[in-house]
């Protein structure tokens, strides 16, 4: 199909494949005494799905909250689009291209899919509060702009026959997809998913990777992702990072990253 | 207008769906043709767009070199543009051949290679992979064309065309004169449709195959339309109706009622966003002819009994007290019956509060007529319906008739007949009690089975139903069962299982029934609960389960069951000829039936031939005396991988009823 949701023009300045898009060095995080982050260095790259794993409380979500802004680390620098900054702010991060998903689905329970969606537009509406309660004329035409880029993303989705179903009334696995589709409203240049397919079964998972894949293809969006699931992570990813205890134990392809001793130990526990 | 319009047809003028298509595009021409919901937003065609686009994609076909006489594969669901593949190949003097879109590889191979299929038409990704994991099945299979293009850009082109890349050629070459003369490419198109004639295969249906392999049944242009300009008249169709068009489309249902009618009434075929949409699509909309087979109109009222039961009890009452209201009145208005004045202000008011709004939600506000047929329909079904004003009919057919045979004139409508024959139609009762007819649709042949044509076809032209019926004094026909199934009991008792099933299906919690019995002491059952109804109760009774197997197992579900199969023998026992034949023990499957695992035909009918080979085992139980069964069942997922599930099934007894005459009760429970 044809989705013009995302990249039209390349704008001067923009990342060419394969160039470092978002770079993390040496960060360190701690909640008073608690250590969750420890001197952490990885990149990812334009164009790549890059995964983070590691077993429970390894650090991986702070991560992405370090990432977008949320936590600022004590230590370390964060390079984007090549600014580089000791942290990032929210709303430096949503203006400038990065979206998320939550872990835990949080949505607006009581507000359709079609409406939760249209809050990811949110940043790029010009019209004020008051030219939009009373459909003036030029924020009636950006209304329809933006319902339109919702209606692709709605399409892209296949979630048409729950456009207008509150998104509390959904089974998980749709919410999760809803969530997915308010990130990509906001047309992220890199998008963080966290553990997109917790909580699914085997057919949600699969539709869900099949978005993902549909997202990094043909959007050319830049994916960073926390999963569980090792089979997901191994077929989707063109690369992994491995957290444990807040440190970065191992870097590198799939393939590499399922062969290395430290990993294996992590996962499976060793006597120390 | 109606009439004028028929005259015209009747004079030969248009013989094909083509020629209908252009005196459309003059006659109606800004009139709206097709809708289709894209992004949100309903997109309209008139019928001079819908022309435009047929003839350009007719000028693309002919380029990749689709000839007179070839046939053409559709698969997806209802698309605009899969409607007019039919017309465009019917253009050219190709046979279009629909084949449904949620058919396992196997089916989609066999029905490709058995039509010898050069050219498939697929609506989206979906259908072109399965298409191509096929390819090396159907070696006369040259180019594939595809409507919805998402996920498909890099896919290899070479044979791979995108319907809208065929569209752009096709408008490109519309004004070029060919090399030797001074005609343009769109009056070539023109002449190609001038070189059709009515005895021309309009379109090739693959019957869904209750008994065996499907065939392919071919019907000619001329049968279509004179069958279709029949029930047109009858119904009073014209240019202002408007349908939603959600059933399949290979089915030939689909093809009559919204293809064939749509072209020979001029009206208008909305076809919705995605199948899962078809509600909410259907509501918008609101079509004012509408067909449902009765699953669909019982899975609508078990929704709608559901969330009442979940609304404020001031809405419960006023519904419950309205709905009752109608059920008394209602029919008898709506079939212009002497009514007292009070009962017809009573009845406005229920339209004003719950019949009005009701019918709205689902759809119906606007309907002029519908119809129900495919199975047999409970009377209680079928009167809500009836009762709210809503126009619902029955009708009775056939692939091989091109649909209708008999259907229920205005003002004659009852539950359990299927209406007198359709004008031009004419029908004999053998002397084993099948159903023969005749009618203007009737079928040429199957497709290279000139042997089983034969078979089908009486001395003097009469076409075999396989069904068992009778007419009764009224002059409407009632269809029993197949004819093949009515059999006897171990004691000569008779026994019709359709009946049986039926009585059983007309109670919200059993989703499926299939009955045993012939040459056995008595009736035994397998049943299939509608986890829509029960789950819903299970909720409200705290019972905790995990998936179907688990609360299909529930004893607490059993004991409901058996309550439903008990009523259902007190029924039989009222009645005199089917006494002997109640259910004395019955069990409930483990696992849905399911047409991906061939135990019910695409068109959802029970193959119990098929079922009682595949659950042996369970039968020998049902009659052994055994409580308990162990079974390991192999399933089919829609990708073709296989699986195996296991349980152990209990069999439970029914009480039966000494044979009593009809009592005031089950008088009222029949009527």
């Amino acid at each position: 199909m044809n989705v013009d949701v995302a990249p039209k023009s390349d704008p001067p300045g923009a990342f060419a494949k394969g160039e470092v898009l978002l770079a993390v060095e040496n960060v360190s995080l701690s909640f008073g005494g608690v250590r969750a982050i420890r001197g952490v260095s990885f990149d990812i790259t334009k164009g790549e799905i890059r995964a983070i794993i590691g077993p429970n409380g390894a650090g991986k979500t702070s991560m992405l909250n370090v990432i977008n802004g949320f936590y600022h680390p004590q230590e370390g620098v964060i390079t984007y689009k090549r600014e580089r900054r000791s942290a990032m702010r929210p709303y430096i991060a949503a203006s400038q291209g990065i979206g998320r998903t939550f872990q835990n689905v949080a949505l607006f329970k009581g507000m359709t899919t079609l409406d939760n969606i249209m809050t990811g537009r949110t940043l790029k509406m010009r019209s004020g509060i008051l030219a939009q309660a009373f459909r003036w004329g030029p924020a009636e035409r950006e209304e329809i702009q933006h319902r339109e880029v919702v209606e692709k993303i709605i399409d892209f989705l296949e979630i048409q026959h729950i456009r207008k179903t509150p998104v509390g009334k959904l089974p998980y696995g749709l919410q999760k997809r809803v969530e997915l589709g308010r990130a990509l409203a906001t047309e992220p240049e890199l998008l963080l998913l966290d553990e997109p397919m917790a909580g699914m079964n085997l057919e949600e998972k699969q539709d869900m990777s099949r978005f993902i894949i549909d997202v990094n293809d043909q959007l050319g969006t830049t994916i960073a992702l926390i999963e569980h699931d090792m089979g997901v992570v191994m077929d989707l990813s063109d690369r992994v990072v491995v957290l444990d205890h807040g440190q970065k134990i191992a870097d590198g392809t799939p393939s590499e990253v399922q062969a290395n001793q430290a990993v294996i130990d992590a996962y499976l526990g060793v006597a120390h | 207008m109606q009439e004028s319009m028929s005259v015209r047809l009747a004079d030969g003028a248009a013989d094909t769906f083509p020629k209908l298509l252009l005196r459309n595009a003059e006659r109606i021409a800004e009139r709206p043709a097709y809708r289709f919901k894209d992004l949100g937003i309903w997109q309209t065609w008139s019928w001079r767009e819908v022309r435009d686009q047929v003839r350009d994609f007719s000028i693309a076909l002919d380029a990749l070199g689709l000839k007179r006489g070839d046939r053409i594969a559709i698969v997806g669901s209802n698309r605009p543009r899969l409607y007019w593949t039919f017309l465009a190949a019917q253009c050219l003097g190709a046979t279009p051949v629909p084949v449904y879109a949620d058919s396992v590889a196997d089916e989609l191979a066999y029905v490709l290679d058995h039509a010898e299929v050069t050219i498939a038409v697929a609506e989206d990704q979906e259908q072109v992979d399965k298409l191509l994991s096929i390819s090396d099945r159907v070696p006369r299979l040259t180019h594939i064309i595809y409507d919805d293009e998402r996920g498909l850009a890099k896919y290899d082109h070479t044979r791979l065309h995108a319907f809208s890349e065929m569209l752009l050629f096709g408008a490109k070459q519309v004004g070029i004169k060919t090399e030797t003369t001074e005609r343009t490419r769109d009056d070539w198109w023109r002449g190609q449709i001038a070189a059709g004639n009515g005895r021309d295969i309009s379109v090739m249906l693959y019957t869904s195959g209750t008994t065996g392999r499907s065939k392919g049944v071919m019907l000619s242009a001329q049968g279509c339309i004179n069958a279709a300009i029949d029930t047109v008249t009858f119904d009073k169709l014209d240019e202002s109706d408007v349908v939603v068009a959600y059933l399949p489309l290979a089915w030939v249902g689909d093809h009559y009622l919204n293809f064939a009618q749509s072209l020979v009434a001029g009206f208008c075929v909305a076809c919705p966003e995605s199948p899962e949409t078809a509600p909410g699509d259907l509501r918008e909309i609101g079509p004012t002819f509408y067909f449902a087979p009765p699953r669909v109109f019982e899975s609508l009222l078990t929704r709608v009994m559901i969330r009442i039961e979940d609304a404020s009890p001031l809405k419960r009452r006023m519904f419950h007290h309205y709905i009752a209201v109608a059920k008394r009145w209602g029919e008898k208005i709506l079939n212009q019956e002497s009514v007292p004045f009070t009962a017809r202000l009573s009845y406005a008011l229920g339209n004003l509060l719950v019949y009005a709004p009701l019918k709205n939600v689902l759809g119906f506000s606007n309907i002029r007529v519908a119809y129900t047929a495919g199975e047999a329909i409970g009377p209680e079904l079928f009167s809500f319906y009836r009762s709210l004003g809503m126009n619902l009919k029955q009708l009775y057919g056939q692939t091989e008739a091109f649909l209708y045979v008999t259907a229920q004139p205005n003002g004659q409508i009852r539950a359990d007949t299927v209406g007198p024959p359709t004008p031009n139609v004419s029908i004999r009762i053998a002397d084993n009690g099948e159903v023969l007819y005749k009618s203007p649709g009737q079928f040429v042949g199957y497709f290279k089975e000139p042997e089983k044509t034969a078979e089908t076809m009486t001395s003097d032209g009469f076409v075999k139903t396989g069904d068992a019926g009778f007419f009764d004094p009224q002059g409407h026909l009632k269809i029993i069962d197949r004819a093949n199934d009515v059999g006897k009991l171990g004691d000569g008792a008779l026994f019709a299982p359709k009946y049986l099933e039926n009585k059983l299906k007309f109670f919200p919690n059993i989703k499926e029934a299939v009955a045993f019995g012939p040459g056995r002491p008595f009736a035994t059952a397998i049943l299939n609960i509608d986890l829509t109804a029960v789950a819903n109760w299970a909720e409200k009774n705290d019972i905790i389960y995990a998936s179907y197997q688990e609360l299909a197992a529930h004893p607490l579900v059993y004991q409901m069951v058996r309550r439903n199969v008990e009523a259902v023998n007190r029924i039989l026992a009222a009645e005199p000829a089917m006494a002997a034949a109640q259910i004395k023990r019955f069990l409930i499957l483990h696992k849905e039936l399911d047409a991906d695992d061939g135990e019910l035909t695409r068109t959802q009918k029970v193959r119990r031939s098929f079922i009682a080979e595949r659950y042996a085992p369970l039968i020998e139980a049902l009659y052994d005396g055994s409580t308990h069964r162990r079974i390991e069942t192999q399933v089919t997922f829609e990708d073709g991988r296989k699986g195996a599930i296991s349980g152990d099934i209990t069999i439970s007894e029914a009480e039966t009823f000494p044979t009593t005459p009809p009592t005031a009760t089950f008088k009222e429970a029949a009527e």
